[in-house]
């Protein structure tokens, strides 16, 4: 069984349709890895996926569950988390109150209206082991609007790792991460890989090649190649579409 | 970083200094009465039971300003409710304060519960509206019950008693029971501010995207959060017609709406201990300048301007700029 089935899914916009009938079949355990390029519809793929957005048409699967009129809370309930391609968290939070409440959120009752939580030790334990798993675990005690924007990214991962996804949905993990910290990054997903199933859509193209285990081509709504890193790489109509204009830029 | 526990400084400082500044507020209050007797100004006993009550209202209401994002303009209605469940029961000759209270909640839950959810399906200046529009429609409501006197409003008796004690009956012990309503209020909203649920509202006005993207639906916790306000300041309408022993639907117009507004602003909004000392402040000025001069609005107004400009953040961001508050982190 997929763990994430996507049939025919559609979203137009006005007269534009920036999701135009995709369908895809996620496998358990695999990185299943978007690209495209920009304005191909990607993030608001994902925001489908994630309930964020409604689809005008088709249908969306977790596991052997349709979720397609699930609201976003109740997706991630089942399952299915999702990080931000822009950075958002809880600002004025700590970095481990921010993933605390992941935790929370997932372990029981919000309706507790006196113990103090800062000092539930389960909470906070849970809440550091998600920091460590994205390499953010020393920033525990600071303030996420005070944090660099690598760190942001770590926070973003942190977050949806503590709610203990069946399958996460990462939009553009490494966006405007460069360097060392790109590849210390890719490290940690590549550590998490097999954990549970990714849908990861990038730009940074080094970086899905060497994450991905299946490569979906995006482009203009409509997913024009599915297939191995390799096999995507070779492809023709791939090259012409998107690959293409990159190696021209370069 | 190796223990749990020991984390959450940040924040955790910023509650104490705040627990700090409330218990020096108490402490004035307690004060208070045996001043004004060694003054020979008695009538300031009265006057601080008005501004205890209105303490707690502002109080409450930042709960769900300063925490939950929802400026709530029809908070007044639930001072009524409070009042005329003074009035109404005692009619019916049931004076004791902790039916009233009772009663005051109980109608208070049901409204905050109704319209709380229609009002929380809009968001912003159209949540301030909505309240407002409800609000009103509860003002007019006691403005047609003739029965209790209509627009103008119905004189008390007598003030209630508490399991049968005439506690309340000199303005001394009415005093001290509305300042320990307001010490066990506080306690109730600092520690909810501090749990779990509180956590969720906060998280919820800091960015509800990202608490729907880790599992949570804003609005059962913004509804009780509602709620919750809705009656705390159901309370300080009970202790408010004890007070004036004169219940009128004028405790419910938007005017008073706005003035607790203007307290929890004055004060420093997500402070709780900020709106308390936001409704001295504001009290206060209202009975000094209104001495001095009919047209003491005007000053007022020019007050707030001056205080909004030059500390946003109200005394809670005086203090601060002096170090005798620590800052909001």
């Amino acid at each position: 069984m997929t763990s994430l089935t996507v049939r025919n899914l559609t979203k137009s916009f006005g007269a534009l349709k920036v999701t135009d009938d995709v369908s895809l079949a996620v496998e358990p355990g695999e990185i299943h890895a978007i690209i495209g390029p920009n304005g191909a519809g990607k993030t608001t793929l994902i925001s489908q996926l994630s309930g964020q957005l409604g689809s005008d048409g088709g249908s969306v699967s977790l596991g052997d569950r349709d979720i397609t009129r699930l609201s976003m809370p109740d997706r991630v309930k089942l399952g299915l988390a999702r990080s931000f391609q822009i950075t958002s968290v809880l600002p004025g939070f700590t970095t481990l109150e921010n993933v605390a409440l992941a935790v929370q959120a997932r372990e029981g009752s919000s309706f507790r209206f006196f113990g103090t939580v800062a000092r539930e030790e389960a909470l906070n334990r849970a809440a550091l082991k998600a920091l460590a798993e994205a390499g953010l675990d020393h920033r525990a005690d600071v303030l996420a609007k005070s944090l660099s924007h690598g760190e942001h990214r770590r926070l973003e991962l942190a977050i949806a790792l503590a709610t203990e996804p069946s399958v996460l949905l990462l939009d553009e993990p490494l966006a405007g991460v460069g360097g060392e910290d790109a590849e210390t990054f890719v490290a940690n997903l590549q550590r998490l890989k097999g954990r549970f199933t990714m849908v990861l859509i990038e730009h940074d193209m080094d970086a899905v090649f060497q994450l991905a285990d299946r490569v979906s081509v995006l482009v203009y709504g409509r997913i024009i190649a599915t297939g191995t890193p390799q096999a995507i790489r070779s492809d023709p109509q791939v090259r012409a579409a998107y690959l293409g204009e990159e190696e021209e830029a370069a | 970083m190796s223990d749990a526990t020991a984390t959450l400084t940040a924040p955790r400082r910023a509650l104490t200094g705040r627990l700090k500044a409330a218990l020096v507020l108490f402490v004035l209050f307690a004060l208070m009465p045996p001043l004004a007797a060694a003054l020979n100004d008695p009538f300031y006993v009265l006057i601080g039971t008005r501004i205890l009550a209105f303490a707690i209202a502002a109080m409450a209401l930042d709960l769900i300003l300063g925490y939950g994002a929802m400026v709530s303009f029809g908070h007044a209605a639930y001072l009524g409710f409070g009042t005329y469940a003074v009035a109404i029961l005692a009619s019916w000759g049931v004076n004791d304060l902790v039916l009233q209270i009772l009663a005051a909640i109980a109608i208070s839950a049901i409204f905050a519960l109704v319209t709380g959810a229609i009002s929380l399906r809009t968001k912003g200046v159209y949540f301030i509206m909505i309240t407002l529009a409800f609000g009103q429609m509860a003002f007019f409501f006691f403005i047609s019950l003739s029965a209790y006197g209509g627009d103008d409003g119905v004189a008390l008796m007598q003030r209630s008693t508490v399991l049968g004690m005439d506690l309340l009956k000199s303005d001394f012990g009415l005093y001290y029971t509305t300042l320990a309503i307001l010490v066990a209020l506080f306690v109730l909203c600092h520690r909810i501010v501090g749990s779990r649920f509180g956590r969720v509202l906060t998280g919820i006005r800091e960015n509800p995207t990202r608490m729907e993207a880790i599992g949570y639906s804003p609005f059962r916790y913004q509804l009780t959060a509602f709620v919750i306000s809705g009656c705390i300041t159901a309370v300080a309408g009970v202790m408010l017609a004890n007070q004036a022993q004169f219940v009128s639907p004028a405790f419910m117009s938007w005017h008073r709406s706005g003035e607790l507004i203007v307290m929890v602003v004055l004060g420093g909004v997500g402070t709780l201990a900020g709106p308390i000392a936001g409704a001295v402040a504001a009290l206060l000025l209202e009975e000094w300048l209104g001495a001095l001069s009919e047209h003491w609005k005007l000053f007022f107004g020019v007050f707030l301007v001056l205080m909004v400009l030059f500390s946003p953040r109200g005394i809670t961001g005086l203090l601060e700029k002096a170090g005798i508050a620590r800052r909001q982190e």
